[in-house]
């Protein structure tokens, strides 16, 4: 899950890493005094929120204010601002560029570095990232920091500094199970002291179980996916009108694949897994409707999910559902004979195989 | 012969006594696979399906020498499982356990990969050698012994094509599950490499999706070190850049691991790409 900037800050200041003093407010009013100049920045989980108005500079409270007030409430790009955080404008000499994730090739952590911080690190060159593989049995030495703070071209008091940033970045992501921690740009200030301009952490969601304290925040989701998630469903919405149920990340997609070489796009899915409990699969199909796709195409391929308890459930969901959607049904697996009768009696649209369903789907979205 | 479990397997089920491990420890000896033993710590001395079940591995490695670990230890303790087969001396483990926060995963992989062990997985379906053995969660009624070797990063979708080419009359030497997530133990290369050198598998058929660049690595390694064909599918051509797509690996990030550059990689290796899954059987009989 990604957090937001001030919540982000916050996790480094945890571990050590400096961050300009600032607050965050949901009202203008709440702005009582400011240290000097400030920054005002939307709190939004979206990039480029500077070229959409989203990050001001202001000199005085009253400018800080009205500024607060135009930006609470922005829309930016498809994200509502509720928060705004006021924090100490810095002098900047040099914005440069650190991060931490996973390189998924080496199985290992990664650092990050570039002398061309505050861009958008896609479009810097590539020879200008300094990317370290962390090797686990190794981990983190000051010979990587020595590295980094040599390619960004720093020397003495801020080299010290900023290998005391990496160091403290590897802890963010090692202690708080993170699988991004970015600072963008960091920043040396005229003064010499190494400084968090910005700051995106993404927390591994499979390690909430360890830090419950992440729990509380939002995130990027549509109100059906949000919905999904709490059931326990994976869920996500594309810009189509064929509802898909699939069991499996894999099956799932060569479904939507399929569904797109007959023409046909897919508006959401919905992955079962490795569920065998009809009460799942009932909200499961309770959320389809809701979704209200045009064409439902439920595709089954049993192991551990049986084909009655799909098809059980799926029906319980239909009950009293005066309008419904055509559905085209594939279950292929364990109890198939059983779970293709319950549903063919149901009126629905029986298919044998994958290409022939997302065939059949895709006919019914396009009439 | 086949590659990574054989009539020599023998396999303890860490996690026998939950609902996961109880029903595949009887599907895995249905299928024939050697089970030995089971652990969950606090129930030594019980009995799951008549399999012994130990408090510890290296009591059940020491009582019926158990070689293979299948993992359904839930997430939050699945580290320490896998952690415990590989000291213990375990040298092929089937993590099944899906959600293994990733950091978890390097610490285990890099732990396996310097004593020497095999992992396969996490969040995998596991392997299968038909007419031998099977560690893992495939169904059991769709293979047929052969010489296709497969590798795949999904669970239901490599399902869907074993069941295709098994319809086909194509039998499998093995079938690999890899896993989706984003740190594996075991790598496409890795089985790649097996495969080449095994004698029973003929021809490769290579499961993949979006996210990452292990795709394009093994079309790579593909181009300078398999000579047996490879036909390939690839999942995720519609999905849509920055959405997580079911595996924590199958997303499209920063412009990259787009089916199409994973699909272009492959096909300059010389490798056939089908198109549906279904095609496979047919690119398979060109």
């Amino acid at each position: 899950m990604k957090l937001l900037e001030y919540v982000a800050k916050g996790v480094l200041a945890k571990h050590g890493i400096p961050v300009p003093d600032g607050f965050v407010v949901t009202s203008a009013d709440q702005i009582r005094r400011v240290p000097g100049p400030v920054m005002v920045k939307a709190q939004v989980l979206i990039g480029g929120r500077g070229k959409a108005g989203g990050i001001k500079s202001a000199d005085s409270v009253e400018e800080a204010r009205k500024l607060a007030a135009s930006i609470i409430g922005m829309d930016i790009r498809g994200f509502v601002a509720k928060e705004v955080l006021i924090e100490r404008r810095l002098d900047v000499a040099k914005e440069l560029y650190l991060g931490v994730t996973i390189d998924r090739s080496h199985r290992s952590l990664v650092l990050m570095a570039s002398p061309d911080g505050g861009m958008d690190i896609e479009s810097v060159p590539e020879d200008r990232i300094l990317m370290l593989t962390i090797d686990p049995l190794i981990g983190f030495a000051p010979y990587h920091a020595r590295k980094a703070a040599a390619f960004v071209g720093l020397e003495k008091e801020q080299a010290a500094q900023f290998a005391t940033v990496c160091e403290r970045l590897i802890d963010v992501v090692q202690k708080e199970d993170a699988e991004l921690a970015e600072i963008n740009p960091l920043v040396v200030t005229k003064d010499g002291r190494v400084v968090a301009g910005d700051a995106k952490v993404t927390i591994d969601s499979d390690a909430l179980f360890r830090h419950q304290e992440y729990e509380k925040y939002e995130e990027d989701l549509t109100p059906l996916e949000a919905k999904a998630k709490s059931e326990d469903i994976a869920f996500v919405q594309l810009d189509g009108n064929i509802g898909v149920i699939a069991n499996g990340a894999g099956l799932t997609m060569a479904t939507l694949d399929s569904i797109n070489m007959y023409g046909g796009k897919a508006g959401m899915f919905l992955d079962l897994g490795g569920t065998d409990d009809p009460e799942k699969v009932k909200k499961a199909m309770q959320l389809m409707l809701e979704a209200n796709p045009k064409v439902v195409l439920i595709n089954i391929f049993g192991g551990i999910t049986k084909c009655d308890t799909v098809a059980k459930g799926v029906l319980e969901a239909m009950e009293g559902q005066a309008n419904r959607p055509p559905m085209v049904v594939r279950i292929k697996g364990v109890n198939e004979e059983q779970g293709r009768k319950m549903l063919a009696n149901a009126g629905m649209i029986p298919a044998s195989g994958l290409s022939e369903a997302a065939e059949k789907a895709s006919q019914e979205s396009l009439r | 012969m086949s590659i990574i479990i054989d009539n020599k397997t023998k396999v303890v089920v860490q996690g026998i006594t939950g609902y996961q491990g109880r029903y595949h420890s009887a599907a895995m000896r249905e299928f024939g696979t050697k089970v030995v033993a089971g652990t969950t710590p606090g129930k030594g001395g019980e009995t799951v399906n008549d399999i012994p079940v130990y408090n510890f591995v290296s009591e059940a490695i020491e009582d019926t020498g158990a070689n293979t670990s299948c993992i359904f230890v839930p997430a939050p303790a699945c580290k320490d499982a896998a952690l415990e087969a590989i000291d213990a001396g375990i040298h092929t483990v089937v993590i099944v356990t899906e959600h293994l926060p990733v950091l978890d995963a390097i610490h285990v992989v890099s732990v396996a990969r310097a004593r020497g062990v095999t992992v396969i997985g996490p969040n995998c379906p596991g392997v299968a050698s038909p007419g031998k053995a099977k560690v893992g969660i495939l169904p059991n009624k769709i293979f047929k012994e052969g010489s296709t070797g497969v590798v795949s990063k999904s669970g239901t979708l490599t399902y869907e094509i074993v069941n295709a080419i098994t319809e086909h009359d194509v039998g499998q030497s093995t079938c690999v599950g890899i896993g989706g997530d984003r740190v594996s133990g075991t790598s496409f290369i890795d089985i790649l490499e097996r495969f080449q050198k095994d004698k029973q598998t003929k021809r490769i058929v290579m499961v993949g999706e979006i996210g990452g660049t292990a795709e394009e690595e093994a079309a790579e390694y593909i181009k300078h070190n398999v000579q047996k064909p490879v036909v390939a599918y690839i999942a995720g051509r519609t999905a849509p850049p920055g959405k997580r797509m079911g595996h924590a690996g199958a997303i499209i990030a920063r412009g990259r691991g787009t089916a199409e550059s994973k699909i272009k990689a492959l096909e300059e290796a010389g490798v056939k790409v089908a198109k549906f899954p279904t095609d496979v059987p047919d690119l398979l009989k060109e």
